[in-house]
């Protein structure tokens, strides 16, 4: 049965100067008809403006999209910004061009998991749909 | 178990693999045989005649082969500029200057949002002195630089303008190009500044001044090469593209400018995505549009204000990050469709490029495959060599009708300019997107190595690694800092308060004051200021 994402509400980011949005978007949209309800930032947005969207709109999951090659940067100032408002543990995911050799660091920065533009759009909800679900039962 | 699994990764390739699709990616539906006493099909008639369907040079190729320009730039202007003479000495015959994010968004590298982006997707040039190391030792008479620049282009214009002042080299020597495309910004690429009026100010103001500053230069290229990698079909590409050039058009007549004069110096700038044929059909249509519209909207009849001159770009969207090396063979196929679709100027993209910066290695071999198309395949021998086939010329027509209804689509809406400040546009283009990954994640689209014929274990075999110099940031910052302490602060105020000044006049044209601010060491963080406190942000619309 496919992963369903109904009830949850789920905050999709662009931080930095980047301005590919199209796998922000898609992703916003597989989202929906997953059943998620989907909060769109836009292009260019601040860190703290991010995090305090997550806050006040009490989002489940954070999905950050980062292709310029800035992201362990930006997912660092996105998490320490979340902390400064004790966020608590909102499960954060990140899509775009990633390194591999990237990953450790952004795994141990919080970063749940990183989506490719070549992942399933299955695979990705699936992914949010456990997540989420462990973090509400934690 | 292993035996099993194997098994399965082969019946999966096998039993999946759908048939050949009877349609093009745009969903034209070609025939198996296509039979002219059954299509019609239209007769194309001669090169280097209206309107222009089979090219717009009599001599195509053999007079002058098109441009091997490749798109390149990053970190600091030094590391820029060594690229630079690498690729010229390799046989490259143009430059195509990448910009990084703050330069292109009018951010100064000190500012907080710029600094994690410095360098990382082009080279950082926030004022004169970077340009002037940039071009270090390059003949701006001789070497001809595209811009892809769209935000800040009127900016970057007049420093390249400033630049060739500094340098000697006459302004009308300078041949080139600035992308200066900012309707697409708004739509696909996202560096947009400011509102979409004085957006549209700034572009037939870099226009109008360069027709008669830097006669020879292209002040804009109009691009459908991001809507396209974005996700839309070759049909919308080609569709979205002409209506915004007609938008420009029709403000550049507002503003006083004769079509014959700037119609010269117009230029178009695509993708070539894999489907040949329809990506050649795409090009004899766009070619045959342009001309009909130039010719009976606006009465232009010298043939050079008709012709529609482009610019390609091999790759993108169409590479892929598993199995790297199939995209040299992908940007091949590409790079023959550009060629026999009359490319002006063509940048093949480096097989690596799907997840990283070009290492010198990859970036060598992309240009190497342009020219072993241009110096071996002989396809450039004759003008428009697939003309009179009858799958291309019926597929031409084809492309025609759909990119003229999409076209009348627009118009219906209300127009290019209204549908992209209500985000209509944007909204077409992320459902698109989203039916093409939809596609290739049910295995409707083949992507060979990613949906299909797979080979797990060899995920993550990339090659080598581009590393940027992680000092580069730090360099920029110092350097601007210097540039800031040297240079004469009166000069820069009076430069700044001037063109703030201008630009509350409407009808003034703010090249001369940009170009006096360049010559100033004004930053582009600065004028970007300056121009903003009397046009504001852009204000995106999100429509999903």
């Amino acid at each position: 049965m496919a992963a369903t994402l109904q009830g949850t509400r789920v905050l999709i980011a662009k931080p930095g100067l980047d301005g590919h949005d199209v796998g922000a978007k898609i992703i916003a949209l597989a989202l929906r008809d997953a059943g998620a309800e989907v909060i769109y930032t836009g292009l260019r947005k601040a860190p703290d403006y991010i995090a305090r969207v997550a806050v006040d709109e009490d989002v489940d999951a954070i999905g950050l999209s980062i292709l310029s090659g800035s992201h362990c940067e930006l997912v660092e100032q996105v998490v320490s910004e979340l902390k400064a408002r004790n966020a608590g543990e909102i499960p954060l995911f990140l899509g775009g061009t990633i390194p591999a050799e990237d990953h450790e660091q952004l795994k141990r920065l919080g970063v749940r998991a990183i989506f490719t533009a070549e992942m399933e759009l299955s695979d990705v909800i699936a992914t949010l749909s456990r997540e989420i679900g462990d973090q509400s039962h934690a | 178990m292993l035996e099993q699994r194997r098994q399965e990764d082969r019946d999966r390739s096998a039993t999946r693999a759908p048939e050949m699709a009877a349609s093009t990616p745009s969903g034209i539906e070609i025939p198996a045989v296509v039979d002219p006493a059954v299509q019609a099909i239209s007769t194309p008639g001669r090169a280097a005649e209206y309107p222009f369907t089979r090219g717009i040079f009599a001599d195509g190729f053999r007079g002058r082969l098109w441009t091997f320009r490749q798109y390149s730039g990053y970190g600091s202007a030094e590391e820029s500029n060594a690229r630079y003479h690498f690729l010229l000495d390799q046989g490259q015959t143009g430059l195509s200057v990448a910009l990084d994010l703050p330069t292109q968004c009018g951010y100064d590298p000190i500012d907080p949002i710029s600094r994690p982006e410095i360098g990382k997707v082009g080279v950082s040039l926030s004022n004169l002195a970077e340009m002037e190391v940039l071009f270090d030792g390059i003949d701006l008479a001789k070497i001809s630089t595209s811009f892809t620049i769209n935000g800040t282009a009127a900016i970057i214009y007049a420093m390249y303008v400033a630049c060739a002042d500094r340098k000697g080299t006459p302004r009308d020597k300078l041949t080139g190009t600035v992308q200066n495309d900012i309707l697409k910004e708004y739509v696909a690429r996202g560096t947009w500044i400011f509102p979409v009026r004085p957006s549209l100010r700034l572009v037939a103001d870099t226009v109008l001044f360069s027709n008669d500053a830097t006669p020879r230069f292209n002040p804009i290229s109009i691009a459908g090469a991001h809507v396209r990698d974005a996700g839309c079909t070759a049909v919308e590409e080609m569709a979205y593209t002409l209506a915004n050039g007609l938008a420009y058009v029709d403000e550049l007549s507002a503003r006083g400018g004769d079509a014959t004069r700037f119609g010269k110096r117009l230029s178009f700038f695509f993708y070539v995505h894999m489907d040949l044929l329809e990506e050649v059909a795409k090009f004899r249509a766009g070619r045959r549009i342009w001309a009909r519209l130039m010719k009976e909207r606006y009465g232009v009849t010298d043939p050079r204000a008709q012709h529609f001159r482009f610019g390609v770009v091999c790759g993108g969207s169409s590479l892929t990050a598993a199995q790297p090396y199939n995209n040299i063979v992908r940007v091949s196929v590409e790079t023959l469709a550009a060629v026999m679709g009359g490319a002006q100027s063509i940048f093949t993209c480096a097989f690596d490029e799907a997840f990283q910066i070009p290492t010198e290695f990859s970036a060598e071999i992309a240009l190497r495959t342009q020219q072993i198309v241009a110096y071996e395949s002989g396809i450039g021998r004759t003008v428009d060599p697939l003309g009179g086939s009858y799958v291309v010329e019926y597929l031409t027509d084809r492309m025609e009708e759909e990119v003229l209804k999409v076209m009348a689509e627009i118009d219906a809406y209300g127009g290019v300019i209204k549908a992209i400040e209500e985000g209509w546009l944007q909204m077409r283009i992320a459902e698109r997107a989203r039916e093409r990954k939809d596609k290739i994640d049910s295995g409707e689209s083949v992507v060979v190595g990613q949906n299909f014929f797979r080979r797990e274990e060899e995920r993550g075999a990339q090659g080598e690694v581009f590393r940027l110099d992680p000092q580069a940031s730090r360099r920029v910052v110092e350097k601007y800092e210097d540039v800031r302490r040297r240079r004469d602060a009166a000069r820069v105020e009076k430069s700044l308060a001037a063109l703030r000044s201008a630009a509350a006049r409407d009808r003034e044209n703010l090249m001369p004051y940009l170009i006096d601010c360049c010559h100033a060491y004004a930053t582009v963080g600065e004028m970007v200021r300056e121009l903003k406190q009397d046009w504001g942000e852009f204000q995106e619309p999100i429509r999903l």
